[in-house]
């Protein structure tokens, strides 16, 4: 069973599967599990990026195209669901509506863009779809009277998805992580008061509704990818990566092969952008479009490593948690800081993304594999020191310590 | 529209042209020498549409936001071509350039920008340009021994590593100056513009800014050094050498890393130089201008194919000329036609205009 649902695909690593299933957990319990909203959209954005990288890993990991163009479709989807409602009022055949037009120019487009890497090589497709990003992105800005430029567009979510939605007439039970766990740590003699503390009434609303619809989405599209690069598709693709003149050789139309796999992360990012504008109820260029979120992208699938579809899970869930709270961690070391001319600016809490830039470049050189990556090279280690590895030619490799 | 017909300068009618037919003429034009005729097409089809003392303007400041662009985009075509390294951080030279001669200009020199005189502000400007030059070139040379040289040969690694680059140096021009605005005002004697007297035919009473004037000089008299450099000096023969194969002047003896480093600390002083140039242009400076800039300087070296130094002059001057076309026909499209150009042609010619390299 579970070997079906992961495709075979398994973490492959203990602490990656300790990892995972915290995440995870985190995750599917999460309204229950955290109070205040700041945690609420933390969450959801998580579970939006995951679909996002782990498509963008399909292009970066699996077959070595750098694309720029990802955010463009993941606004495709996001301006698409938004316009549709703003035109045709809050129901749920606009959000059909809308995802499906979005749906057809991300289709479109990439086809177009793909059909252009047949004439180009990898490196100018790079290039190319950059340019045309920033195109589409000056384009939504100028067109003001249908996307609201700058300013962005309110989304106007149907009842049923937005907080006056009440299904449950009681109020639900929920315990709240942080203060539970603070409590354990800083008076553990106290466990009755601790667990009073954490109790708090969770009241189910539609946000929770769309935060579940959410969560399915993001959980099946993840699995479907997962198949996807374990079947015979997804090794060709592998292929690709690693000789794409001997792929051509065997006799693989490789370009047919890059341009579906570029179409195929496009619709993903584009119903990743849908479900972005449903839960964020709120779209602008800034939030879908802007360069600095396709670099952030770009980081989150990096560092949670490239080629292993775990790794969007932990890059997005690090990556997020750092944007959202590593001010905090900065803000408090930068109250002992305060007064040291360079150093206070350079820990000042809005300078976090330069931490997370070194922190990336180091990645890139020392742990190209990414967080995924190293825990697996990891486990495998400590699998050949215990055993020795068997001889022949399927032995893994073994790695050097 | 008669008299503006005759008046217009072919720009590139030769004698051959009496020899053999127009349309021969034509097409040889078209596949041998792409960027002339592609530069002759833009030229003549916006006269066709804008009438001509505008166009006269429109024109002269292209042609200046081309030399701007062309400071800023040499240095990433260069080292592409020479070390096929693609440094997406250049756009962070860019603003690194632009704040450290700004700096220069408007809180170390501010006095001598006030004054009308030009000889008083070239006191201020000169030391920009060159601190510009300078800090970008030294940030150059780092950048180069930290980030890229254990990255070379594998462009994946050096997208990643650039784009992480660029964040940190665009971060770190957050710490130093502040995250901010900083405005920058035009030193006196090139703040104004200058009048065309009324007399003179054809060009009488069009307005020129002063500064684009100098934009076009100083951008002209950089390509013709670079030409120079490149055409009769032993290191250009080295650089066009190397850009054809690399391997083969390894072979000869020569330390072909050496004058990698060369060439990306010059390209990066020339980032500097155009930034600073785009900033007093602009009059504000902002960290992210190097990246918004970016978009064209990429345009440019992919439309005059990667690591042509003539190729990216004429993308320049072409994406330059089309963003102030397009942008008097219709400001909103300017970006998106110049993005179009890029798409266009490279459907016509993959490798670019004037490619030096297989790609």
């Amino acid at each position: 069973m579970l070997n079906r649902v992961l495709s075979g695909d398994y973490p492959r690593s203990r602490p990656l599967t300790a990892l995972l299933l915290i995440i995870v957990t985190c995750l599917v319990l999460g309204p229950f599990l955290f109070d205040g909203i700041r945690a609420f959209t933390t969450l959801a954005m998580i579970c939006v990026f995951i679909m996002v990288v782990a498509a963008y890993d399909l292009m970066l990991g699996y077959t070595h195209i750098v694309s720029f163009a990802h955010t463009m479709f993941f606004g495709i989807g996001a301006y698409g669901v938004a316009m549709a409602i703003e035109g045709m009022g809050d129901s749920f055949g606009a959000i059909g509506v809308g995802l499906v037009g979005a749906l057809v120019v991300s289709f479109l487009l990439s086809l177009l863009l793909g059909l252009l890497s047949l004439r180009v090589k990898a490196i100018f497709f790079a290039l190319v779809t950059l340019a045309v990003a920033f195109a589409f992105l000056s384009l939504v800005t100028q067109l003001y009277h249908i996307t609201g430029g700058e300013d962005g567009m309110r989304v106007r979510v149907p009842r049923e998805l937005g907080p006056a939605f009440r299904p449950f007439e009681e109020p639900l039970p929920g315990i709240d992580l942080p203060t539970l766990l603070k409590g354990l740590l800083t008076q553990p003699w106290n466990l009755g008061q601790v667990w009073q503390d954490s109790l708090f009434e969770m009241r189910f609303n539609g946000r929770n509704v769309m935060y579940y619809v959410l969560v399915v989405m993001a959980a099946g599209v993840f699995l479907f990818l997962l198949r996807l690069v374990n079947s015979p598709f997804g090794r060709v693709l592998q292929a690709i990566r690693e000789n794409e003149f001997r792929a051509e050789a065997l006799g693989y139309r490789t370009v047919i092969y890059r341009t579906a796999v570029v179409i195929l992360a496009a619709l993903v990012a584009t119903l990743a952008g849908a479900a972005f504008a449903l839960i964020n109820r709120y779209v602008n260029p800034e939030n879908t479009l802007n360069f600095e979120l396709m670099v952030f992208i770009l980081l989150m699938c990096v560092i949670g490593g490239m080629g292993t579809l775990y790794g969007a899970i932990v890059g997005s869930t690090l990556f997020i948690l750092a944007q959202n709270y590593l001010q905090d961690l900065l803000g408090w070391v930068g109250q002992y800081t305060a007064g040291i001319p360079l150093v206070e600016n350079l820990l000042g809490e809005d300078h976090w993304l330069l931490w997370f830039g070194v922190l990336f470049v180091l990645s890139v050189y020392f742990f190209p594999a990414g967080v995924v990556g190293q825990l697996r090279i990891w486990s495998l280690r400590r699998r050949n020191r215990q055993s020795p590895p068997p001889s022949g030619p399927d032995a893994e490799p073994v790695a050097q310590v | 529209m008669s008299e503006e017909t005759t008046a217009m300068p072919m720009s590139d009618s030769g004698s051959e042209s009496r020899r053999r037919s127009p349309v021969e003429w034509l097409k040889d034009l078209r596949d041998n020498r792409a960027h002339l005729f592609l530069l002759g097409f833009m030229l003549l089809a916006s006269l066709a549409v804008i009438d001509f003392r505008t166009w006269l303007v429109l024109t002269i400041s292209g042609v200046a936001m081309g030399a701007m662009l062309f400071l800023m985009a040499s240095g990433m075509t260069l080292t592409f071509g020479l070390m096929s390294v693609l440094n997406l951080a250049h756009g962070a030279f860019i603003s690194l350039g632009a704040f450290a001669g700004g700096t220069v200009l408007a809180f170390w020199l501010d006095g001598f920008t006030d004054a009308p005189s030009l000889l008083t502000n070239l006191v201020a400007i000169v030391p920009a340009l060159l601190f510009a030059a300078l800090v970008a070139g030294v940030v150059g040379l780092v950048f180069e021994k930290l980030v890229i040289k254990p990255v070379y040969g594998d462009h994946l690694k050096q997208i990643l590593v650039t784009v992480g680059g660029s964040i940190i140096l665009m971060q770190l021009i957050e710490v130093i100056w502040g995250p901010n605005e900083i405005p920058v005002t035009r030193p006196e004697s090139l703040s104004g513009a200058f009048f065309v007297p009324e007399f003179l035919p054809l060009i009488g009473g069009i307005v020129l800014e002063k500064y684009r004037l100098l934009a076009v000089v100083l951008g002209l008299a950089i390509y013709a050094a670079m030409l120079w450099v490149i055409d009769r000096t032993r290191i250009g023969i080295l650089i066009r050498a190397g850009v054809e194969s690399r391997e083969m002047v390894e072979i000869q003896g020569y330390r072909i890393h050496l004058l990698f480093l060369g060439v990306f600390v010059a390209g990066s002083a020339l980032a500097g130089l155009g930034g600073v140039m785009w900033g007093m242009y602009k009059e504000l400076l902002t960290p992210h201008m190097g990246d918004e800039m970016m978009i064209s300087v990429i345009v440019v070296i992919i439309l005059g194919g990667l690591g042509s130094i003539r190729g990216c002059f004429y993308g320049a001057l072409l994406v330059g000329l089309i963003n102030l076309y397009i942008g008097f026909v219709e400001p909103r499209l300017a970006a998106v036609a110049t993005v179009g150009l890029m798409v266009g042609v490279l459907m016509w010619r993959p490798q670019g205009l004037i490619p030096v390299i297989k790609i």
